[in-house]
């Protein structure tokens, strides 16, 4: 027995229990996200899902889907506010995209291609936190992490491993190792667990296995993100002649 | 719009990568030239930028001459650009960013490995300091716009000095628009 919620006037059916995102996703239906991802609970970190319902904004990831309810996904001033919470997110990091191996495969990295982000607006935080190497497979740039939380579910969850957390507050908040030492090396981590791969930009990487993808092959470029949820094909903004 | 647009090109801390995906754009510089005229620039002999339309940035900023060259450009240009990764974000040179300054000139100049002995930092004034860290451009000045990329795609650089020659917005979308 499904009901149906409506996303930009059109009819989305869900069943009890779903939030507003699982619905749209699976009616094929683009909600730009980051930190939700369908094998895994709502986390509500990024704020890029947000839509318009009830006269205010709210994360679709977690909102319940509710019969009849009227939801705005696809607008200019929505597409405005992510783009200003991407260009959070770039200033936040060191998202040197030229260097990095997951540069083509990157959600961070499409999901801005594909709401026009043209440049970083902010003053960067350049954050000094130093890779961890030591274990043999794999490696983590903690400089590019979003705060996500998948790799920490991923672990928890479906590996039973526990091999990461979140520690710190406000913007020292950052991706730790649960070790003693605070060392991948010393924890039951291993390249085929469920957290190795969930990683949405380039923390958590593969050793020895960087740029094997040609360019014209990567993943967003041969799929890039739905198109631009406004159909505005300029870019925003500062075009006229200044002084 | 009969007259023709001046522009001035610049590499601050750049690689000239930027300036070589422009030229990239091949025999379509020649129909370029008809419309515009260039002031100071890698690709000229002018020393200094006097008024202009547009000023193309590239590079970021990692010394003190960048910063008095960057405010040069925008005093003289009614329309800034920041051109490809560096002058965005700082681009991959930031990377020294987590290290400290003398350290690394240190590592360099004096403890390096092939260097005659008594090696030291080159302390001549007429060298410009390095500044602590490696800036993009908009920290220092206002930007008017940003084509993204390193470098950014010749097609980005045709569709951008088309637009804003023909007077439009330039529209940096699906294949023109990357990072990397």
């Amino acid at each position: 027995m499904s009901d149906t919620f409506f996303l930009d006037g059109e009819a989305i059916p869900f069943s009890p229990g779903q939030t507003l995102i699982q619905a749209a996703s699976a009616a094929g239906k683009y909600i730009p996200h980051l930190c939700w991802h369908p094998d895994f609970s709502a986390h509500g970190s990024c704020r890029l899902c947000i839509v318009r319902c009830g006269g205010r904004e709210v994360a679709a990831c977690t909102t319940p889907a509710a019969a009849g309810l009227e939801v705005e996904n696809a607008s200019a001033e929505l597409d405005a506010a992510r783009r200003t919470l991407l260009q959070l997110l770039f200033v936040e990091g060191n998202h040197f995209c030229p260097a990095c191996e997951k540069s083509g495969d990157c959600l961070l990295q499409a999901t801005a291609y594909q709401l026009g982000m043209l440049d970083p607006h902010f003053e960067h935080f350049y954050p000094v936190r130093p890779v961890d190497a030591s274990h043999p497979e794999v490696l983590l740039d903690f400089n590019r992490c979003i705060l996500c939380e998948l790799c920490v579910r991923a672990s928890r969850d479906v590996d039973g491993k526990n091999v990461f957390a979140i520690a710190g507050r406000g913007a020292q908040a950052h991706l730790v190792v649960n070790a003693g030492s605070g060392r991948l090396a010393d924890t039951g981590f291993a390249l085929s667990d469920r957290a190795a791969s969930v990683c949405p930009v380039g923390v958590i990487l593969k050793k020895g296995a960087g740029f094997a993808t040609p360019i014209g092959a990567r993943t967003y470029d041969r799929h890039p993100l739905g198109a631009r949820a406004d159909g505005a094909k300029t870019a925003p903004g500062r075009s006229e002649v200044r002084r | 719009m009969s007259a023709k647009l001046r522009v001035a090109t610049v590499s601050l801390a750049g690689c000239f990568g930027c300036h070589m995906s422009f030229l990239d754009i091949d025999e379509d510089l020649l129909g370029l030239l008809e419309h515009i005229t260039l002031d100071r620039s890698p690709l000229t002999d002018l020393k200094h930028c006097g008024p202009c339309d547009l000023g193309l940035i590239e590079g970021g900023l990692c010394n003190a001459e960048n910063v008095h060259v960057l405010r040069e450009f925008r005093r003289q240009c009614k329309v800034l650009v920041a051109v490809g990764a560096c002058a965005i974000n700082g681009g991959l040179p930031a990377q020294r960013n987590h290290l400290p300054l003398g350290a690394i000139l240190r590592q360099v100049y004096c403890n390096g490995t092939g260097l005659a002995a008594g090696s030291a930092i080159p302390d001549d004034p007429e060298l410009p300091l390095l500044l602590d860290k490696v800036r993009p451009v908009h920290e220092l000045v206002q930007v008017d716009h940003f084509l993204p990329g390193c470098p950014p795609s010749a097609d980005a650089f045709r569709e951008f000095l088309g637009a804003l020659i023909a007077g439009r917005p330039p529209r940096l979308d699906g294949p023109l628009l990357r990072y990397d």
